[in-house]
């Protein structure tokens, strides 16, 4: 187990820093970063003062280098937009993020685990089906036009709840379903093709004879084997829905770290820009590191892989 | 006298037919792509007006399932642009998006995957270190990004959907040819002497093929999502090109009290996306029935 951890490990380190060498090559994608922030009135003098005060002319291994090791000790840069430093832009921002994700990730759960159990109860069903065609618009329908929709209905028609803002926890239900909807089908799926090979299985047979209800069986014996993968993919989608983050927290204005990225692009704000980059990158990395440990734990037999 | 009926022999691809003939979903999705595709196609023709054209006295008209004229059935936007023509110049834009971005993907993601499933070890490795680090990019986040510093062309958008979404090939595709790499005939073929690219395009690739299209059909789609999703934020194609992302951007606007205008392209997205994906669904259905779950 320990080497397992250490291999995972090793390689969540690796690819950290590798996405961390293209956040920042991003910069450079732009062409000259200088004349980036300077605008388009800016006169060549003011191009060479700002290159040299952010340091753009330095060699780019040398900033490179310089950016990570701050970023490594909290220090993010400082955004051109606002004047302020990056991470003291970004964690408050981070809060409000994490608190829409785990509230997705919840509803997600409870509205996909037991569609999954019930339609893997009655195959071909109409539950079965009603599941499937539930799932299936889920991965077709856009998360801000269903966002937009919610707010038509829930906040123009009925004024049941706010249409933007980040004030109360009214501000997050429709976000949250919005987001959790978009993660529900392929835990819905995973859920009943798990529950349809462990009931296959001879123990859940001895469990029946035994005569111990269906019930019992179906949740004590069936869904405690068929939840460990649904765990991981629980744990990746979480790192997934952060970038979704993105396009709901824009739809309803939520002022989190996805809307800030939103903004901060739009204005080329270029370090808060890498500085988000870099963080949704790392959370999904720990979050997939997270799930392969789960996974690790919850079922031995992979271990050896 | 009886007449005999000769039955051809079953080959595979006449079973397919059979079972594609016989399937509703494969029927359905089908007939609506097709007839999407032909409208993008004959749009010039279809379109009752000029999908650029502003007409600022016939503003926000109403469609006609609100009341409005036959005019525009779709109604006007708030630049009085008429809607319907619009929708069907915007199936371009997302069917050419969509099409290019998987096809770039697919190139990517099936040489990757291929080259990791046949040789394993250390290239296998490198893969899938490729793989987490791809995987690990928020695809939204650097899709802006790339966007907003190179601007927003149609090329720009979908090359950079192209080099984003090559991850589930690669994934599919590398275990599908560790599958196929321990057949016999692979083994027949390396030992009679077969030099590797023979061995990888004529052996290897037709038996991942049926993978490598259901996953074209979903990534497509994926795709098509993506630029409305980039378009809609404002940093995907630019205005006034007809978009079904951006006429929702420009719908929202007006979402107070107009909020029809919407409904229409949001609805064209999702028609056109659920039907890739029914059609991706269908193909393995065809092709890999005992692949169900």
């Amino acid at each position: 187990m320990l080497k397992y951890i250490l291999s995972r490990v090793v390689m969540a380190i690796l690819v950290a820093l590798t996405v961390s060498c293209i956040s920042f090559a991003l910069v450079y994608a732009s062409g000259d970063p200088a004349i980036a922030i300077a605008g388009e009135n800016a006169t060549p003098a003011d191009i060479a003062h700002i290159r040299h005060q952010f340091g753009f002319d330095r060699p780019v291994p040398v900033q490179y280098g310089d950016w990570l090791w701050k970023a490594l000790h909290g220090n993010l840069g400082v955004s051109h937009y606002f004047n302020q430093s990056v991470a003291s832009l970004i964690w408050p921002r981070l809060e409000v993020t994490m608190t829409l994700g785990l509230c997705a990730i919840v509803f997600a759960l409870v509205l996909a685990i037991p569609m999954g159990v019930i339609a893997a109860m009655r195959p071909n069903s109409i539950v079965d089906r009603l599941a499937l065609l539930i799932a299936v618009m889920g991965q077709a329908i856009p998360s801000f036009w269903l966002g937009l929709l919610l707010i038509v209905a829930f906040s123009i028609n009925l004024g049941w709840l706010p249409a933007s803002g980040t004030d109360s926890w009214q501000n997050f239900v429709l976000p949250t379903i919005v987001l959790g909807y978009y993660a529900a089908p392929a835990i819905m799926r995973l859920t009943r093709a798990g529950m349809l090979e462990v009931l296959q299985a001879d123990y859940i047979r001895t469990a029946r004879a035994k005569g111990l209800s269906r019930r019992k069986v179906m949740f004590k014996h069936a869904l405690r084997n068929a939840i460990i993968p649904v765990v991981s993919l629980a744990a990746v989608q979480m790192g997934f829905m952060l970038g979704g983050s993105v396009v709901v927290e824009s739809v309803f204005a939520l002022h989190g770290a996805g809307f800030l990225a939103w903004q901060s692009i739009s204005r080329n704000d270029l370090p808060v820009m890498q500085a988000l980059i870099l963080i949704f990158a790392m959370f999904y990395i720990f979050f997939t590191f997270l799930a392969d440990i789960l996974n690790a734990w919850l079922d031995p037999r992979l271990r050896g892989r | 006298m009886t007449t005999a009926v000769i039955s051809k022999p079953l080959t595979p691809r006449r079973v397919m037919m059979r079972r594609a003939l016989r399937h509703k979903g494969f029927l359905m999705a089908g007939t609506v792509l097709a007839l999407i595709v032909l409208a993008a196609i004959f749009a010039p023709l279809l379109a009752p007006d000029d999908p650029y054209e502003q007409d600022l006295l016939a503003r926000l008209q109403v469609p006609v399932y609100l009341g409005g004229s036959w005019d525009h059935p779709l109604g006007t936007d708030s630049l009085g642009r008429d809607v319907l023509s619009r929708l069907i110049y915007g199936a371009r834009i997302s069917i050419l998006i969509g099409l290019i971005a998987a096809c770039v993907s697919a190139v990517i993601g099936t040489t990757l995957g291929v080259l990791a499933g046949y040789f394993g070890g250390r290239v296998d490795k490198v893969v899938q270190f490729l793989i987490n680090v791809r995987l690990a990019m928020p695809v939204v986040l650097v899709g802006l990004a790339v966007v907003s510093l190179r601007g927003g062309s149609l090329w720009v958008v979908t090359s950079v959907l192209g080099l984003l979404l090559w991850d589930r090939f690669a994934v599919v595709l590398r275990s599908a040819t560790m599958q196929v790499r321990s057949m016999e005939y692979v083994a027949a073929a390396e030992v009679l002497g077969a030099p590797l690219h023979r061995v990888l395009f004529k052996d290897i690739l037709p038996n991942v093929m049926n993978h490598l299209i259901v996953i074209a059909t979903l990534e497509m789609a994926h795709a098509i999502i993506l630029e409305a999703a980039l378009s809609f934020l404002g940093l995907g194609v630019r205005p006034p090109t007809p978009s079904w992302g951006l006429m929702i951007s420009e719908g929202k606007e007006m979402l107070l009290f107009d909020s029809w205008l919407i409904a229409t392209p949001g609805l064209a997205i999702f028609v056109l996306v659920l039907c890739i994906n029914m059609f991706g669904d269908a193909i393995r259905d065809i092709t890999a029935p005992e692949g169900r779950n």
